[in-house]
């Protein structure tokens, strides 16, 4: 057990010093094309399932979507907070906590989100910001079947959030927390409502983005790679000195 | 006919008034009159989609700097370019620009805009911060526009940060992936651009 553990030590120290190195490359790709194959097999993908269940999501009434957004949000909470721990929020993982106890108790299950209205923000964080917010570079880009766009980071980062997120502990690994216990099928549709919830949200912003790119791959791509370096940094700022390049 | 010529002038003085589209110079106040005037024109159900779609090019020729954000667009390449490829590249840029501009103005002109505050990130750039108003389609979408100021009375829009994400950015990101995939071959991305303009 104890060489199991420092096996897993020794790995992790090495993703980190390889990742770091390769933090100056991340927006290199690992393997280009296979990675437009599978983003094409995507877009099939969403056309033909996602998109359509995403549509018919919309017409449900208004306190059904919000109830569902509320409560899908609730439990990714249970990831954030030991992602904030991990990188030295201790105000932002005290926010968390607050949010999740009163959302799931008088929010009737996280179905209201009453923590919002009482100055709680509740900041998304997973292991792959973790891990960028100590340093360590995206590696490489890819994309995954059904997924969509990763780095090595934040690859690794979902392994891992896997291992420390509670309601991954109780579904996925159908481990029993406090008797309370789930199954695989249990996190697998809670991470489908989620993405149906987060399609259906952005339905204007998808068929825009499609119909304004000369090349959709490149421009996903770029808004993935943007969105996460924002998040790592907690900031919205858009830095880039090539604008100050154009008025010398 | 001195009053002949006083009258032609004045005629033509305040013809060119009613075509110029001309906002107020402080770059909050500028943002917002300008997305008003151009959500109005886009829910006008009075006016043809073609006019809408000129004057929404016209508001845009005279308020981004398209000239820039062109260059910005093409990355370091511009600083290799003949003469004559970069000018190509101008018009076909601003055809580009202006098309797919109008497009996204019209997916987003049936929400409610609200303009924030503006921050003076230097003597030359002020970034307004506004958002889109949440609806039963849409949650709330913040967007901050990056406005040149060099001339502090003609303030130009730059950039359009929608989320923490830039727009230009991305597009000059996509530009990139079409050259670095054709050995920099410029004429490449001249056709997609083509290509997109004619569709």
């Amino acid at each position: 057990m104890i060489f199991k553990r420092f096996n897993t030590l020794i790995l992790s120290v090495l993703f980190i010093f390889f990742s770091v190195n390769a933090s100056a490359q991340t927006e290199k790709e690992c393997f280009e094309k296979a990675s437009r194959g599978i983003f094409k097999f995507n877009q099939g993908f969403d056309n033909v399932i996602l998109e359509p269940v995403a549509k018919l999501y919309n017409k449900l009434p208004e306190p059904i979507k919000n109830g569902t957004g509320n409560f899908t949000s609730n439990i990714a909470t249970l990831l954030s907070i030991p992602n904030h721990l991990l990188q030295g929020e201790i105000k932002s993982a005290g926010h968390a906590t607050g949010s999740f106890l009163i959302n799931s108790t008088v929010g009737v299950l996280g179905l209201a989100n009453p923590a919002a209205a009482m100055g709680l923000d509740n900041q998304k964080e997973d292991l792959g910001q973790t891990l960028g917010s100590y340093g360590v570079g995206g590696g490489c880009y890819f994309v995954l079947p059904i997924l969509g766009p990763t780095t090595v980071r934040d690859t690794v980062g979902m392994f891992g959030d896997n291992l420390i997120d509670p309601f991954a502990r109780v579904t996925w690994h159908e481990k029993e927390i406090k008797s309370i216990s789930g199954n695989k099928l249990d996190y697998v549709g809670i991470k489908a409502a989620t993405a149906v919830d987060f399609r259906g949200d952005n339905m204007t912003n998808f068929e825009s983005l499609e119909k304004n790119s000369i090349d959709l791959y490149a421009a996903t791509k770029s808004l993935y790679l943007q969105n996460r370096d924002k998040k790592i940094k907690n900031s919205s700022d858009s830095d880039d000195d090539d604008w100050g390049n154009l008025d010398k | 006919m001195k009053r002949l010529f006083f009258l032609i002038v004045l005629v033509f003085f305040f013809s060119n008034k009613s075509y110029a589209v001309s906002y107020n110079s402080d770059p909050k106040i500028f943002i917002t009159e300008l997305v008003e005037d151009a959500i109005k024109t886009l829910s006008d159900k009075s006016i043809s989609q073609e006019e809408k779609n000129k004057t929404i090019e016209k508001i845009a020729r005279e308020n981004v700097d398209i000239k820039a954000l062109g260059m910005y667009t093409l990355g370091d390449i511009r600083k290799s370019l003949e003469k004559e490829k970069l000018e190509k590249y101008q018009k076909l840029f601003e055809k580009y620009f202006l098309k797919s501009l109008t497009s996204r103005l019209t997916d987003y002109s049936t929400q409610k805009f609200e303009v924030i505050d503006a921050e003076q990130k230097s003597a030359k750039t002020t970034i307004v911060h506004s958002k889109i108003t949440a609806s039963s389609s849409q949650p709330e979408i913040k967007i901050d526009w990056r406005v040149y100021t060099k001339d502090p009375l003609k303030p130009l829009i730059r950039d359009l940060i929608v989320e923490g994400l830039s727009l230009a950015r991305t597009q000059k990101e996509e530009f990139a992936s079409i050259l670095n995939s054709n050995n920099n071959d410029i004429n490449i991305l001249l056709s997609k651009l083509e290509e997109f303009i004619s569709n």
